[in-house]
């Protein structure tokens, strides 16, 4: 097995809004192993991105990490100071934005922006970051890189800009990269390009990535491992193979029937019924429940616990009660909620 | 409920639609006196034809001009070049008030609903509004028909008098489709009217989509970036690029056995959202040109795998290769 790169344990995160404090993220446990992609899947308002941006430290203003555990290689980050987090962030963990125009600033040249994370985390001088930034614009494979440099944000096309995204991302070499929906707003052929980007620069420098996505075919295409999320919590999560060949969470197995599949015509689709409950929305039991066909009594009033099999493919559904309740999570979880 | 048993085969349908080398350019205006400089390609000839009762999908990249020709169609850009045949009529030069007759047949479900509602408004009376512009109902006839049409898109009579704020997006996009089905029109472009939508709403957007169609026998012409909810939705596809009609057929024809390369490229880099069988892909480099300053001969040359000379000085004819089945390239 190899060591765990990113460890959250039991993270809750909560805001404070005018309908008082709400939480987005609510107990969700995960680990990012070296050289493993671990994907998180959801629709949006399930609280992916919140996990994601709690890791980072990059939580919006009326937002807190309330309880639970960040451990970047086995040490606490989650109550660093400002400073300290400034010092990990670009540095040894790095974050790509779903939409590079708005991640980029537009005033500034690539160059500049490209050089900023070497100046300030590796101690370099002006010229040796500029050589530096030429490399690593060749590495995620733009054309010209020494004109590039000059060029602003503006003067790229999207799928340009999402690799410059990626070259600044990786500039100080971090161990863990964060993509939050890093090819959504691009078209397939350019995705394709990014995806395969992605996933050689993974190989390529032992990363350990955490990519956030809705998308059920850029999970299959680039997980190692999958966490699916609904409403908040963690629902299910496997290894890629195990999560799509035998998905054990009706709203797994909503998604995937939602999803055309394109090589396949006689496909029907299923469509889950209603939609995502807001935050500040009480449900009793399972919060899939009102969504689900395969309610039972019980899920109404039980918050199922997380069942593992022998796979370590867990799923919090009552369907599943004959498999195991994962070890630390088996005190506290169903009573609180009876 | 299969896309490709539900209607006739093309050849036994009537017409709906016609478009004959239908043609839209945008002037660039530069200099102190603002003299035209050149041209945005944005729809270069394009011929096709709609049959009642199908869909046909509109495929193709961003910037591509898929939506500028379904703007086209309806009359909300002015068409540069070509004809507009809908109903054995030619609709491009009519006047206002000629139009108005087809605006009724034609109607057009936006990306964006959230966008396409006024904030302040009721949802009740913006539906009202269809049938205050188009019918003599009287009032109270009018409120009956709008709380139908809310019934028929899976919304709630309460929906009425609530704001848009006030509903989901899956829910939003409904009350858009109510409008666009309010006068019972013959023919509705949806311009990417589930990309915005969660997956699990997106599908029972399409599954009330597809209810109407059987019920009211309306043709769509379903614009998307997504390939696959096209194969699902769609009886006929049209691929472009750069403003281009690249191929065109049926779904089965299409995602079997494309002939263009880049449908093909483009069918290859679909993520599939299985783990068996993780294809190579067909790698396409670079980007879109710039369509104010298209490549020579063929559109695609620049980004093609298998480009010849033949492809940077000629551009490749529209040509029909198998029955239904059209593609514009030399090595097809």
């Amino acid at each position: 097995m190899q060591e765990a790169l990113l460890e959250v344990k039991n993270l809750v995160t909560s805001f404070r809004t005018a309908d008082g404090t709400l939480q987005a993220v609510k107990d969700v446990s995960f680990e990012v192993k070296k050289g493993e992609t671990l994907c998180i899947v959801g629709e949006s308002g399930c609280g992916k991105s919140i996990t994601s941006l709690s890791v980072i430290g990059l939580l919006p203003q009326n937002g807190s990490i309330e309880s639970g555990e960040v451990l970047l290689e086995g040490k606490p980050i989650q109550d660093l100071s400002h400073e300290e987090m400034r010092r990990l962030r670009g540095n040894r963990i790095s974050m790509i934005f779903q939409e590079p125009m708005t991640a980029l600033n537009p005033v500034l040249t690539i160059g500049y922006q490209l050089r900023e994370p070497l100046l300030l985390h590796r101690n370099v001088s002006k010229k040796e970051a500029t050589v530096k930034a030429i490399e690593l614009l060749k590495q995620v494979g733009i054309p010209y890189p020494e004109k590039r440099l000059k060029q602003y944000p503006h003067e790229l096309s999207g799928g340009m800009r999402q690799r410059v995204m990626i070259a600044i991302a990786l500039a100080c070499h971090p161990g863990l990269l964060i993509a939050d929906e890093p090819t959504t707003a691009l078209d397939v052929t350019i995705q394709a390009q990014i995806l395969d980007l992605i996933n050689d620069l993974k190989e390529e420098l032992g990363m350990g990535v955490l990519m956030i996505t809705h998308d059920m075919g850029v999970v299959a295409e680039v997980a190692d491992r999958v966490m699916v999320m609904y409403a908040g919590k963690k629902v299910e999560e496997g290894t890629v193979e195990e999560v799509f060949g035998n998905p054990k969470h009706p709203y797994t197995k909503g998604l995937l029937n939602s999803v055309p599949n394109i090589d396949d015509p006689e496909f029907e689709l299923e469509a889950i019924p209603g939609s995502m409950p807001g935050l500040n929305e009480e449900i009793s039991g399972c919060r899939f429940h009102p969504r689900c066909q395969f309610a039972m009594d019980k899920c109404k009033v039980l918050d199922p616990p997380e069942f593992i099999d022998r796979n370590g493919h867990t799923a919090k559904c009552w369907l599943h009660e004959d498999e195991e309740v994962k070890a630390d999570e088996s005190n506290g979880t169903v009573t609180a909620t009876v | 409920m299969k896309a490709m048993e539900q209607s006739p085969p093309p050849s036994e349908s009537k017409v709906l639609l016609e478009l004959n080398g239908v043609r839209k350019y945008f002037p660039i205006k530069g200099g102190v006196l603002k003299r035209v400089q050149g041209n945005v390609k944005a729809v270069e000839s394009i011929s096709l034809k709609v049959f009642e009762g199908e869909s046909l999908g509109v495929v193709g990249e961003s910037g591509c001009g898929k939506s500028t020709l379904g703007r086209t169609i309806l009359g909300l850009e002015e068409l540069t070049d070509g004809k507009i045949i809908f109903n054995d009529q030619e609709i491009q030069d009519l006047k206002k008030k000629e139009k108005k007759k087809f605006v009724k047949e034609m109607q057009m479900i936006f990306q964006d609903p959230y966008a396409s509602l006024n904030p302040r408004q009721r949802v009740g009376h913006a539906l009202d509004e269809v049938f205050r512009m188009h019918t003599k109902l009287p009032a109270d006839e009018r409120r009956m028909a709008v709380v139908d049409l809310l019934k028929e898109v899976g919304l709630k009579e309460e929906s009425y008098d609530r704001y848009p704020h006030e509903f989901s997006g899956g829910q939003r996009q409904r009350i858009g489709i109510a409008r666009a089905i309010a006068l019972n029109p013959q023919f509705i472009i949806c311009d990417e009217a589930v990309s915005a939508l969660d997956v699990s709403v997106q599908a029972q957007v399409l599954k009330l989509l597809k209810t109407l169609q059987r019920k009211y026998n309306l043709s769509y012409l379903f614009i998307s970036h997504d390939l696959g909810v096209v194969q699902y939705f769609c009886d006929r596809v049209l691929v472009m690029y750069l403003g281009n009609a690249v191929e065109m057929g049926t779904v089965k024809d299409i995602f079997k056995h494309p002939l263009h390369p880049y449908t093909q490229a483009l069918l290859s880099a679909i993520p599939r959202p299985s783990v068996h069988g993780r294809k190579e892909r067909i790698r396409l480099t670079g980007d879109m040109p710039n369509p104010a300053d298209p490549p020579s001969g063929c559109p695609f040359h620049t980004r093609c795998p298998i480009a010849q000379d033949v492809c940077v000085t000629d551009k490749p004819a529209w040509v029909e290769h198998r029955e239904n089945h059209f593609a514009a390239c030399h090595f097809a």
